[in-house]
Formats: C-alpha cells, structure tokens, sequence
C-alpha cells in the first residue's frame, strides 16, 4: 500500500511482478485450492514449477500457513472445498466415459433408387465448428454437405452421394491423428441392415 | 459485472483512434495515479487498442487479443493480469480468507469479511466509489476488483451489509475469455 510505483528521481520504470499462472485453472497457484481441479493442479506445478509448488505445499508451507480464523471454521472450509472437488471430478470422470463410449454413426439413406445421401452423426467427440467440417467434407469429396438437426436434436452432417466409406475412411484416420482410438465408427444403413459395424482397431 | 459474461455478449470489433487512445490513458492516470510511470508500458504508444463493444454498455479494449483495461460508463477499469504485475499502483484491500471462495463465487463484499482479524483495510479514509483491488490473507496476488459501496471509515464503523461491489475476479466470463 505504502509503496509507489516510481522510484528516486521519477525515472525508473516500475518492473512488472512476474506472477505465474496455473495451467490447469488458470488461476495464480496460490488460488488452486479453492477451485474444482485442487489435485490436477497440484501435479502441474509439481512438473512445472518445483519451487512455487515447495513453496505453496510442502509440509513446512503448511505447518506454517497463518491463518485469522478457528480452526473449526478452517476444517469447515476444507471440507466444502474437498466436496466441490470430489464433485468436479466425478463430472469429469463421466464425460471422459461418455466421450469413450460414443461413436461416429455414418448412416447411408437411400433417396432414389440411385441416388444416396450419407447422414453422419456423433461428431461432437472431435470438438469442431460442425460447419467447417461439412466443408471439409464437400470439398473432399467434391460433393455437397450440410449441417442439420436430427431427431434426437443433435447435430448431423448430410452429404450428396454415396460416399460412406471414403467417409468412414477419413474419419478413421482422423480419430487416430488424434489419439481417440477407443471411438468407434460405424456404417449403417436406414433400412437397418448392417451393412458394417467393424470397431476402429487401435494401432 | 463479468459473472455471466461469454464472446456471445460481444456486438463488434473496430480500432480506435490514437486520439480516443490517448484519452483512454490520461483517464487511466486520474483514476489510478499509481500508473502514470507504467501507462505506456502497459499501452505503449505505437500499439493499436482494439475496442470491443458489448452488452450492457460494456466495453473491452485489447493489444494482440490481451484484455488490457475495459469501461463501463466513464470508469476505466484494469483487467486482473495487469494488476497482478503492477498491484502498487492501485488502492488495496485485504479480505480474510473466509471470504475467499464467496469472492470467486461472484458475490459482493459483506463489510465484516473486510473488518476480521484476517482482513486489513487502509489506515486513511478511501471516499465511497474508489475502485480497489483485493487480495486475500495469506495471498501474495489479487483475487478481484470492485468498487466501494461506502468508504472504508464507514465500513469500519457500520460493519454490516455490503461493503463493496465486484466487479471483475478470478474465473469470471472476462477472465476465462479468449478473443482470437
Ligand atoms: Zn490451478
């Protein structure tokens, strides 16, 4: 509070205080404890910066960590805090399972006798504009592509033609350039008949 | 200010003018005379603030996609990274760290979390409507900026109710926004 931002003979710049961000929370360390990642946190300091991460937690830190309130209201705040993490992770935990469990449904509809389009849907894994990828999709295939709403009101790319191995071909190889090889892709046909449901293999 | 704030309340983006930039500055200098060495390393001279117009008569002014400082009516308001490099240069106060996750939550500052043993508040009176930094016991970086609702005397003295009003903390929609 006391101090000013300039020194002797008014010339000197202030330097900037260098202060350290988490790259879990984003937080400056000293934060992590009260938000939903306290332990993933942790293990990034400990790799990313042994001395703030000594600093903040080793046992002479905390054994000499001051604090103004009863050491009742203390526990009281550690317990919240371990149920808000607890929580956190358990929510992780579930969309980790819910990513692993999904799978590309590339849906081939007949429209003509001739003619097919090629719906695909579950494209939410890859964590990309829907839109972009429809234009990937038509110019890979030279064709065209579009993004709509399905049934169960989830997004799903429709694409001119009967392209549905090129398609599963790409995809694959998109998933495994990711490192998302537990994610299966499927072809199948709106008459229901399967007409392939091989797993992707991981490599 | 910012507790619900995402990129969907961003309406445009334009370049302002060196003129309007200059102004920006010497506001930023009344308001927070701490800052009159550092102003043009913060905002150097020949950088271009980019002004990004929002909801609630909000606005963002960025360098190279950085929030920098950001407005709403007249007030210039620093975002938290510059604080954090220059915490000298702005009015502090402390509050106890059982107040701590209440701040991060978005809520405003009740004066008893200001007045505890774990908190501290200047010795000299700070008026109503001074913009202050706050950081927290046992912490070395501020955790929010807000704006006092009474002076810091009053404060002292009433001790009850809301002492200050957030405005921008730690894990809010400004802090967690990306704007490239
Ligand atoms: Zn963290």
């Amino acid at each position: 509070m006391s101090e000013v931002g300039i020194e002797s003979g008014q010339v000197e710049i202030l330097a900037p205080k260098e202060v350290i961000y988490c790259g879990v929370c984003s937080f400056p360390p000293e934060y992590c404890e009260f938000g939903g990642s306290f332990k993933k946190c942790k293990e990034w300091l400990q790799k990313n910066n042994l001395e703030l991460f000594e600093k903040l937690y080793s046992d002479e830190a905390l054994a000499h960590a001051t604090s103004s309130l009863s050491i009742e209201k203390e526990e009281k705040i550690s317990a919240d805090l371990q149920k808000k993490q607890k929580k956190e992770e358990a929510k992780q935990e579930r969309e980790m399972a819910k990513v692993l469990s999904s799978k590309v449904l590339i849906k081939r509809i007949e429209r003509t006798k001739r003619k097919h389009v090629i719906a695909v849907s579950g494209l939410e894994v890859f964590n990309v504009d829907m839109k972009k990828l429809a234009k990937t999709f038509a110019s890979k295939f030279a064709t065209g592509a579009s993004v709509t709403k399905n049934a169960e009101k989830k997004e799903e790319i429709i694409i001119q033609g009967d392209v549905g191995d090129a398609v599963e071909k790409y995809l694959t190889g998109l998933l495994q350039e990711k490192g998302l090889t537990d994610i299966k892709v499927e072809q199948i046909d709106e008459k229901m008949k399967k007409k392939k449901a091989e797993p992707v293999k991981p490599e | 200010m910012f507790k619900k704030f995402t990129k969907e309340d961003i309406h445009s983006r334009s370049n302002i003018k060196s003129s309007v930039q200059r102004g920006l500055k010497s506001n930023l200098i009344q308001e927070y005379p701490g800052l009159e060495a550092v102003v043009d390393v913060i905002i150097p001279k020949k950088s271009q603030l980019v002004l990004h117009k929002c909801e609630d008569k909000i606005a963002l002014y960025s360098i190279d996609d950085n929030v920098v400082i950001y407005q709403q009516q007249d007030e210039v308001l620093p975002f938290l990274k510059i604080v954090h490099k220059y915490p000298s240069c702005f009015q502090t106060v402390q509050v106890d760290r059982g107040a701590i996750k209440f701040v991060l939550s978005g809520a405003n500052i009740m004066c008893p979390g200001l007045t505890s043993k774990g908190a501290k508040l200047p010795q000299e009176n700070l008026p109503k409507g001074t913009i202050v930094i706050i950081n927290a016991e046992g912490k070395e970086n501020a955790l929010a900026i807000g704006k006092l609702v009474m002076s810091t005397d009053e404060i002292k003295s009433i001790n009850k109710g809301i002492g200050i009003e957030l405005i921008h903390y730690l894990g809010d929609g400004l802090w967690n926004l990306s704007l490239d």
